[in-house]
């Protein structure tokens, strides 16, 4: 995950700065025969659950946290400021489990 | 039996060849030749239908994978079909523009094999000369491609002594994981046993020098760990257990519960030129015939860890046994348990039996 420089001063974009990736060799990918989708890592694959899905299929490496938070408030209509914690602590799990990058 | 669940991974043996000679090689010790491989087109075929059944993970293996002329349409037809895939390579053939085409083609994660830390080690190891310096040029390409890389180094009685170098050419290479792999006894590993058996001792030493490393490299490099049955109280769950996670097809198309299963004399095995990969799994005699518990005889039967290791390796219980329905004998309930202390006790032999094409 890599961290926008934000002149100091400046006022933080609301909703979060971090642009969430995939790690190296991590991929979100179709389970078709099982009717779900699994995250594959090198010699390895976990199973995400509804919530961390949700997240997931909106890291591209381009959108940062906030533009995630932005959809799923509008997927789900739900206001923004309630997703936001959710989503900030979902990332920081995918993070420590290799899923994503720092 | 209840229904027969969907595999996970399937390995791909695309040919036999290979330009290093290894003398615990896992190929058979009958090896295929070139021209009775398996087509491009017949292995798309093959990565279609592993998905369609619910494969989610690919190894493209050998062999070396990367001495077919066409790896990259392979690769590329691996990702067409939805698998993530794995190139597990000795890593001598591989160039600058070769890796750029298979990360083009949609190569997900490369596996690379060590034989020794030292260059003489592994010339002798190996036979191959100037291979050493080829794997860490294979290494830097694969690091600037951004793909992830493991290394894989098969350990045994002629190189554990070296076990910390090995560690070290992991970090200096860049691997994000290591495999530090006992040797697995059957085919061409079984001829070269009192070659390679480690001692108690050596195991013991291996076994902390790996927790130790894994400690001190905590967050840097992940290493994996698989222990040699010899030494064992307990079977390893053999492919997750027989039929139940895992297929292979060999380079002619034999459909396979495990790479070594053609060790399994008297066994056959159904062949994707004349069957579909969904037929060779749900209905085959070979994938059938150890699925699940039904077919154990004591002491495995009835036993409380038969669901866990299920019975252990079905090629180990034939190759020390001649029975494949036997209890592995790794397990120390085994009748045969014995065979196993006894093989350590004979193992000394310094020379190796490389592999060859008949
Ligand atoms: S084990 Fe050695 S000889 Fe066998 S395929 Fe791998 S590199 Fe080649
Ligand atoms: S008896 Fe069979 S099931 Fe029980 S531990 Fe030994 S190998 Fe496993």
């Amino acid at each position: 995950m890599r961290r926008r420089s934000t002149p100091s001063g400046s006022r933080p974009a609301i909703g979060g700065d971090v642009i969430p990736k995939f790690g190296p060799g991590v991929r979100l990918q179709e389970d078709k025969a099982r009717a779900r989708w699994i995250v594959m890592a090198p010699e390895r694959m976990f199973l995400p659950d509804e919530t961390a899905l949700e997240v997931l299929r909106l890291v591209d490496g381009t959108r940062d946290e906030g533009a995630i938070v932005a959809l799923l408030a509008e997927k789900f209509a739900a206001p923004a400021e309630e997703i936001r914690a959710d989503v900030a602590e979902m990332l920081r799990d995918l993070i420590a489990k290799g899923a994503l990058r720092e | 039996m209840s229904a027969i669940e969907p595999p996970l991974a399937l390995l791909a043996e695309l040919t036999h060849r290979c330009p290093l000679r290894c003398p615990y090689c896992s190929n058979p010790t009958e090896l295929a030749r070139a021209k009775d491989e398996l087509t491009t087109a017949e292995w798309a075929r093959v990565f279609r239908e592993a998905a369609a059944l619910g494969c989610l993970q690919l190894h493209l293996s050998g062999g070396e994978p990367t001495a077919r002329r066409d790896i990259v349409e392979i690769t590329a037809a691996a990702r067409e079909a939805g698998l993530y895939s794995n190139l597990i390579t000795a890593g001598v053939l591989l160039n600058a523009a070769l890796m750029a085409r298979l990360v083009e083609a949609g190569l997900d994660h490369v596996q690379l094999s060590v034989q020794d830390a030292d260059e003489a080690g592994a010339e002798r190891i190996g036979g191959m000369r100037g291979a050493q310096e080829k794997k860490r040029q294979a290494a830097a390409l694969v690091r600037a491609s951004g793909l992830p890389l493991t290394l894989n180094a098969v350990v045994h009685r002629q190189n554990l002594h070296n076990l910390p170098q090995l560690i070290d050419i992991a970090l200096d290479w860049g691997a994000q994981r290591l495999e530090v792999a006992h040797v697995q006894y059957y085919g061409w590993a079984l001829a070269n046993r009192d070659a390679l058996l480690p001692t108690r001792a050596q195991l013991d030493v291996a076994t902390r020098l790996v927790e130790e490393a894994r400690s001190a490299h905590r967050g840097r490099l992940v290493i994996d760990y698989v222990v040699p049955d010899y030494h064992a109280a307990r079977p390893k769950a053999c492919m997750g257990g027989w039929g139940r996670r895992f297929l292979a097809v060999s380079p002619m198309g034999e459909v396979l519960p495990c790479h070594a299963a053609k060790s399994i004399a008297g066994m056959r095995f159904p062949n994707i030129r004349d069957s579909s990969l969904e037929d060779a799994w749900t209905g085959s005699d070979a994938f059938n015939a150890f699925r699940g518990t039904a077919w154990m005889p004591p002491p495995c039967r009835g036993c409380a860890h038969a669901e866990r290791d299920w019975g252990g390796c079905r090629c180990q219980a034939f190759a020390l046994t001649g029975d494949a329905a036997a209890t592995d004998p790794a397990c120390a309930l085994s009748p045969s348990h014995g065979l196993l202390a006894a093989a350590v006790a004979e193992a000394g032999e310094a020379r190796f039996r490389y592999r060859e094409f008949s």
